[in-house]
């Protein structure tokens, strides 16, 4: 079915939108103009939490609402921009006082508190780099995370630090000090000592030199699964701010009296960039919740909040939609300006419901943890193409290109012809490498392009739309999941021959992780033991990676090369036709 | 037939152990959040929910789920539609 185009009348929008004109706009942008208008110049220092908080405060706003939290019991905190700032000093302050120095890595495994804003604000303010971890991981993921890394400090609450860290932290001697979010007292010492985070910070003074990085230091780092091999940790420097603020401008609409929900938890990019770092430097008030998603729960804060600004993914909306129009009829969301939403596409029939439901279209935009920021969107007062991700922002130039045998890439001019969508590098919140990974970091790049690894075509008015991975990652729930790290996770199981996962398609998740396992002999398939490797599976890697699905199968399709082809388990399970098989060695047998 | 509280409770307890086969049902605290007691996200909530209904024949609409994220008030309810 096809999906009208969404008009909109941009001259009755108010507040204006920040983008009406985008030729016009593409045009004339710069990010050196941006960068000036953070207050940058030439040769001077540039740091993101200072552009954050105390350019803020400069600007007269230290008594404006930064950041409301809600808490899970019903609780809520204020933090003005002069008291964020304040917590941010203390930390930093704590962080100098442990020894944690310019460029070493700060690690978050922590729910969404304050402690955790506080945190990632204050490291960025003492130098140091900010390395949030998605505390839904299990213990295997985690580990594999700080060791790349190296890990120096983490931050982490009593109990994700009993469960997930403590069995194997003396192998790593490079973490120096685990602070516990939610701990009373300082806990034993040497090497496996634990500092109540709390009571530390009181002791801080909550005024802070902040530390003179320029553009181009470390300041993040995020991971991001690889198809082969180990994750990669995704480095991006402070100059990310000036992309972050672009894209809070044109792609969020932020305007001054805004108050905006990113939904994404900060140990995802998407939390960080647009959880924390964007509606800071734009200067407006945002809402953090602690509780996970909950349908009436949400509609009751976007209601009793006034969130103008809304920032969600796909599965959330289509656990809405599931629920009916009739609730959200329930909520007074009239405040709410401008929904969008990121992770994975978001189908045209949500879109769709947006504008019947919220008066507004969900406005999809399009990026991944290398990109550090929105890349192709679709805007306030643009035209909404149900299905598509929309246009490149300002600054970014895309392609679809195609990669020739000899590893040479040629764009795709001809509309709506699929290939690889492919960004001219060299916006500020690109990453700057996988950290240890250089070879790795070369070869995402060739014929002066970034290479994403998206399958998308460009139709005759240059909006994007998704056609698929390039690889074998999977989209679920929003999180991108490398086959390699679940299959390993398996592979360690007794039973376990060999494995193979892929994605497959699900109404709400987007994808759900199913694995096909072939079984050592003297091992018999069936349900108990079904059982025993996904309940092996979710305590290594936690319920957000793990499968959700286990089959069993005598052997598992290969090339000659020993290759497992997880393509043609999927399109065999998607009842599709198989391709060219002629390279294969063995067979799938059931 | 009609459901005794206890076939209730076995059912609630089987599934989720079949929902999340990683969970030590032994100790949990039938009044503490499955979600923070057994670090189960939504997907694994909405299939839980799924096989309830399934395996008890009782409608649990979705409005209706935030009621069920404890062992206990999971019991509660179905009884309580059990009729």
């Amino acid at each position: 079915m096809d999906f009208a185009t969404i008009e909109k009348n941009a001259s009755a929008l108010r507040p204006r939108p920040n983008l009406t004109n985008y030729r016009a706009t593409r045009r004339v942008f710069s990010y050196e103009a941006v960068r000036r208008e953070l207050g940058w110049q030439p040769g001077g220092d540039f740091n993101i939490a200072f552009l954050a908080l105390e350019r803020q405060i400069d600007r007269g706003l230290g008594d404006k609402l930064a950041l409301r939290w809600l808490g899970r019991d019903g609780s809520q905190r204020d933090f003005t921009y002069a008291a964020l700032d304040a917590e941010a000093n203390r930390f930093a302050n704590l962080l100098r006082g442990l020894g944690v120095g310019r460029g070493e890595r700060v690690f978050a495994l922590a729910h969404r508190t304050p402690a955790l804003y506080a945190a990632a604000l204050g490291t960025l303010k003492a130098g140091a780099v900010f390395c949030p971890l998605f505390s839904q991981f299990g213990p295997e993921p985690i580990r594999a995370r700080m060791e790349i890394g190296d890990a120096a400090l983490l931050l982490t609450s009593e109990t994700l630090y009993r469960r997930k860290v403590e069995p194997w932290r003396r192998e790593l001697p490079g973490l120096r000090h685990v602070l516990l979010t939610d701990a009373e007292a300082d806990a034993s010492t040497g090497a496996g000592a634990t500092i109540a985070l709390a009571p530390a910070l009181a002791a801080q003074p909550d005024a802070f030199a902040c530390a003179d990085t320029g553009p181009e230091d470390m300041a993040l780092l995020h991971f991001t699964s690889g198809t082969t091999g180990k994750p990669k940790g995704v480095i991006h420097v402070h100059d990310a701010a000036t992309h972050h603020y672009a894209t809070g401008r044109f792609a969020l609409d932020l305007h001054a009296d805004d108050v905006f929900w990113c939904t994404a938890d900060p140990g995802w990019v998407t939390g960080t960039s647009y959880g924390i770092l964007a509606p800071l430097l734009h200067g407006v008030t945002m809402i953090v919740d602690e509780a996970e998603f909950e349908a009436e729960r949400w509609y009751g804060i976007l209601q009793d909040q006034k969130v103008t600004v809304w920032y969600t993914a796909p599965t959330a909306i289509r656990m809405l939609m599931r629920l009916g129009a009739e609730v959200a009829a329930g909520y007074d969301l009239s405040a709410l300006r401008f929904p969008a939403s990121v992770g994975e596409p978001l189908n045209p029939e949500a879109v769709v419901w947006g504008k019947e439901v919220l008066g507004t279209p969900f406005h999809d935009n399009w990026w991944q943890t290398e990109t550090g920021g929105i890349m192709i969107a679709n805007f306030a007062a643009l035209p909404v193409r149900p299905g598509s991700m929309g246009l490149p922002l300002p600054g970014i130039e895309a392609g679809i290109v195609e990669r020739g045998e000899d590893g040479s890439v040629t764009e795709i001019a001809e509309p709506d012809r699929p290939g690889e969508l492919a960004l001219r590098p060299g916006w500020p919140s690109m990453m700057r490498g996988y950290l240890h990974e250089e070879a790795r970091y070369e070869k995402a790049f060739a014929g002066g392009w970034y290479l994403t690894g998206d399958l998308a075509r460009r139709d005759a008015d240059g909006y994007y739309w998704f056609v698929g991975r390039a690889d074998d990652m999977i989209k679920t729930s929003g999180h991108l999941i490398g086959p390699f790290e679940v299959e390993s996770a398996l592979m360690e199981h007794p039973a376990v021959s060999e494995a193979a996962v892929i994605g497959l398609p699900d109404p709400v998740a987007g994808e759900v992780v199913k694995a096909f396992v072939a079984l050592k002999p003297g091992f018999a398939a069936g349900d108990a033991l079904a059982k025993e490797l996904l309940g092996h599976a979710r305590k290594r890697l936690g319920a957000a990676v793990a499968p959700r699905e286990i089959a069993f199968r005598s052997d598992l399709p290969k090339t000659r090369s020993g290759k497992i082809l997880r393509r043609l388990l999927k399109a065999r399970e998607l009842g599709l036709e198989a391709g060219d098989t002629s390279t294969l060695e063995s067979d799938e047998k059931r | 037939m009609s459901l005794t509280e206890q076939q209730i409770r076995t059912a609630v307890l089987e599934e989720l152990g079949n929902v999340a086969p990683d969970a030590e049902l032994d100790g949990l605290d039938p009044s503490e959040d499955l979600r923070d007691a057994l670090d189960i996200d939504s997907m694994d909530h909405l299939n839980l929910m799924i096989a309830l209904h399934k395996r008890l024949g009782i409608e649990i609409p979705e409005r209706d789920y935030p009621k069920l994220l404890t062992v206990d008030a999971a019991v509660a309810y179905l009884l309580a539609r059990a009729g």
